[in-house]
């Protein structure tokens, strides 16, 4: 997840990522997991104390503390999850429920939503949250000038207003009944507000669980419980560490000698020593992550949809995810909302390997042999290049020709992505189906990577966005879901997963995956068995 | 009349001054040329030409290549070596700032290391220069050649598995901090400096081996020897001075590499130094950090040579008149 600038991080392997290649990692482990099993020793239930030490992959000496900013792991932990608190969370099942907000309630088609309060919370230098410290928090994202990750999902906001002494109201262009979801993304932690307007995040202050005591960017992220957190019982931990280590073999070895307890995006390569390790537990994670190669619907040959479909027989996941992920991750089925997501369904009939159907619809399409560039760079998602090179051999026997072009890292999003006809994404996914389809799917959108143009899609997208009854959502949702798998440009390769490695002294529940680190929330869900 | 050595000095710092500059501009035209804007690299997908602009007049990246140069250059002579690419409206996050608590804690590495390996290496060479021939000298530079030969890094992993995995004596990690006491700071910078150290010891114990071997067959110390001086006078007294100056020379490049070669190390022990501040600068395009760290590199190989020239030309008469 990415960048200090534009919503990219989101989309793709961040720019850190993204250059670093070796560091990062695409998903692994077990394929039939769905969501990681609890710890081990936690049938006793959590218990209190200890000082936690998680090793981080990221993290850099840009990392800042304003929150408009924050790109990886490490921010959205130590920083957004551990320091502060949003208005809404996301539970690990993926429902979100209030945080610091107590209560809110939609009306007017979803236009307008009215948060209540938490009665009580307070930010560390023990003053107490006001409608004042929100509306600063969220505006400090919003505007012309806003350089923020977040400033696209505000777009919606029409208006951000204190009410009394306990109410902050949010206006709406249009009806969104997943605005909640939107609420709980990192970047809109609340921070105190400045006297004069704007937001305070120099003050080093939040409302989470743990007090920042010591933070030097790019190197670590020392911090302490806060006795007076709004959570009953929580957190566990006494202290938390987070330590940048970006290599992953220093990582591991941290891991190994227990000089951290946790350490993400372990090396596929070595996840079987590590499994033999006796004191070491391998965390799976299935995320909202997912690689394609995306066909730009709009033009020749990939605006016949019978092309589409020939390309999304030949193609081989199974071969791809046992050689290129080394069997860690799930084939895809051309549906972008991943398992973990809500609403989603399994569209059928699953794609599978079948040359007989390709051949069949590529004729239907009138061609005998097709013949087309594919473009990908190594980090466009990690094992691109291997898996274009695989599809290649398997799409070759239904006499269609894929030429894969090995595209220069740098500058692949400006000069590539959104330009060529068939490339390569690496998507870091969307906690709900609407935000997701708003951002890549809906006609016009600007990172409408396919290209979709597709009236019925775009109607069902508006009408799900502003309909309340959850009934009537998860029908249209699905309706869409279909859609895409018949008629999309985008070919699924495969579902990831977040694949960490943790001491067995560690207790968890079951973990998140919408977005890294238990949803951002870590250091207060998790504990340290004595 | 000014003394030969003075003007040998000034003359050498004239040069060094010279090829300062002229690197100044190799990293600088090599870092313009580095492919993509970094406006737009820094401001993301859907930055508007407008902010592009306004982006590129706030880093000064809209003057002429020259003017930008100088500009640099002049900040550098005065000690400002401007703002990272990661500073924000209302949080100027100066360069200098990042970098020099970094390059404070690759000198200490650096300095600790020398502080061993240098004694250390001149007097196993000493010895084995004294005791040549002996299963003492070739054991000692068996051992050396041996651990020069290998990989830097794989003398780290070699060291983290027996000491750290296996043992569990020493953290696999050093990350040092400032609020951290002595002891503990020791701890973790056993096991970089104890990989720094075998992987110069070599070089300098080699080169005082055989500058010591190559005095020792001269007339004056048979004369020393024949007068009855003690071996340890002989050596000491006799031989090693006038052996200093092919020994500082390769003391300094191996303190210059100490410095600017650290990168490795620094990264495999996540000790956080100006070599990994670097790597990571160059990760995240904070262009201004690159450009300072690299001439941070130069400066100070540039200088230790410097020093070593200047200490093998002072010890040396016949340099100081040259015919």
């Amino acid at each position: 997840m990415s960048e200090r600038n534009k919503g990219m991080g989101h989309l793709h392997t961040s720019r850190r990522e993204f250059l670093s290649g070796a560091a990062a990692l695409a998903g692994v482990a077990g394929v039939s997991s769905v969501l990681s099993k609890p710890g081990i020793a936690n049938a006793a239930g959590p218990t209190k104390g200890g000082f936690m030490k998680f090793g981080m992959g990221e993290g850099s000496q840009t990392d800042s503390l304003d929150p408009a900013t924050w790109p990886s792991n490490f921010t959205i932990a130590a920083l957004g999850g551990s320091m502060c608190n949003n208005l809404t969370e996301i539970l690990p099942d993926g429902s979100v429920v209030p945080d610091l907000a107590e209560s809110y309630e939609p009306s007017e088609g979803a236009t307008k939503w009215v948060f209540k309060l938490r009665k009580g919370s307070t930010f560390h230098n023990g003053k107490d949250v006001t409608p004042k410290d929100i509306v600063e928090s969220i505006r400090h994202h919003m505007g012309k000038d806003s350089r923020s990750a977040a400033k696209d999902i505000l777009a919606q906001v029409a208006s951000v207003e204190a009410d009394g002494n306990d109410t902050v109201i949010f206006k709406l262009a249009s009806g969104s009944a997943d605005f909640p979801f939107m609420l709980a993304d990192w970047h809109l932690a609340v921070m105190p507000a400045k006297a004069e307007g704007g937001l305070d995040w120099t003050a080093k202050i939040g409302t989470g669980p743990f007090v920042l005591e010591h933070f030097e960017p790019g190197v670590s992220a020392k911090l302490t419980r806060n006795p007076n957190y709004h959570k009953e019982g929580k957190p566990y931990f006494d202290e938390v560490e987070f330590n940048v280590i970006s290599d992953v073999v220093a990582r591991t070895n941290a891991l190994v000698t227990d000089v951290v307890q946790y350490m993400d995006e372990i090396d596929i390569k070595t996840i079987n020593m590590l499994k033999r390790n006796p004191d070491i537990a391998i965390q799976v994670i299935s995320s909202t992550r997912h690689d394609a190669f995306d066909m730009n619907t709009q033009v020749e040959p990939f605006n016949n949809n019978d092309v589409r479909l020939a390309l999304k027989y030949a193609i081989n996941r199974e071969e791809i995810v046992s050689k290129v992920y080394f069997g860690t991750a799930r084939a895809g089925n051309d549906n972008p909302v991943a398992k973990s997501m809500p609403f989603a369904i399994d569209p059928q009939p699953q794609h599978t390997y079948d040359i007989e159907k390709a051949k069949e619809h590529l004729k239907k399409a009138g061609y005998d042999k097709l013949k087309v560039d594919l473009s990908a760079a190594p980090n466009s998602f990690l094992g691109s290049i291997e898996a274009g090179t695989l599809f290649k051999e398997q799409a070759a026997k239904a006499g269609i020709e894929i030429n894969v072009i090995r595209e220069s890292d740098d500058g692949y999003w400006d000069k590539v992505w959104l330009k060529k006809s068939f490339v390569s994404v690496g998507y870091f996914g969307r906690p709900t189906p609407d935000w997701l389809f708003t951002q890549f799917y809906q006609e016009g959108a600007a990172w409408n990577s396919t290209h979709f143009r597709h009236k019925r899609f775009n109607e069902l997208l508006v009408s799900a966005r502003a309909e309340t009854d959850q009934a009537k959502r998860a029908a249209q949702y699905s309706e869409m879901q279909q859609i895409l798998h018949d008629e999309g440009g985008v070919i699924v390769v495969a579902y990831l997963n977040y694949t960490n490695g943790v001491s067995k002294r560690v207790g968890f529940n079951t973990v998140g995956g919408v977005f890294p680190m238990d949803n951002g929330r870590a250091s207060e869900r998790w504990w340290l068995n004595a | 009349m000014m003394s030969p050595l003075v003007r040998t000095i000034i003359s050498r710092l004239l040069l060094g001054g010279l090829t300062l500059a002229a690197v100044s501009v190799i990293i600088f035209s090599t870092v313009s040329m580095l492919p993509g804007n970094f406006a737009t690299a820094i401001l993301g997908q859907s930055a508007t030409p407008e902010t592009v602009a306004a982006f590129e007049s706030h880093l000064g990246l809209d003057q002429p290549a020259a003017t930008r140069y100088f500009k640099w250059v002049g900040g550098f002579l005065y000690g400002d070596l401007g703002e990272s690419l990661s500073s924000n409206p209302g949080e100027p996050r100066f360069v200098a700032d990042i970098v020099s608590s970094r390059l404070r804690n690759t000198l200490l590495l650096a300095g600790v290391t020398a502080l061993i390996a240098v004694p250390l290496s001149i007097v196993l060479g000493v010895l084995s220069a004294l005791y040549r021939g002996t299963t003492f000298d070739r054991v000692v530079n068996g051992v050396s050649l041996t651990t020069i030969s290998v990989p830097e890094f794989f003398i780290a992993y070699i060291l983290i598995l027996f000491l750290a995995v296996r043992l569990r004596w020493l953290p696999t990690l050093s990350n040092v901090n400032d609020g951290m006491g002595f002891v503990e700071g020791v701890r973790l910078m056993i096991l970089p400096v104890s990989t720094l150290t075998l992987g110069i010891i070599a070089h300098i114990m080699r080169m005082t081996r055989s500058a010591i071997i190559g005095v020792l067959a001269s007339p004056y110390i048979h004369m020393a020897k024949c007068k009855g001086a003690s071996p340890a006078r002989v050596i000491l007294r006799h031989a090693l001075p006038n052996a200093w100056a092919p020994i500082a020379n390769v003391v300094a490049v191996n303190l210059a590499y100490l410095v600017v070669g650290v990168v490795v190390v620094e990264t495999v022990f996540v000790y956080p130094g100006i070599g990994h501040t670097m790597v990571d600068a160059v990760r995240t395009r904070d262009i201004p950090v690159v450009q300072a760290c690299a001439l941070i590199f130069a400066s100070a190989y540039i200088l230790l040579n410097l020093l070593a020239d200047i200490i093998a030309i002072s010890t040396n008469p016949k340099l100081l008149h040259p015919r």
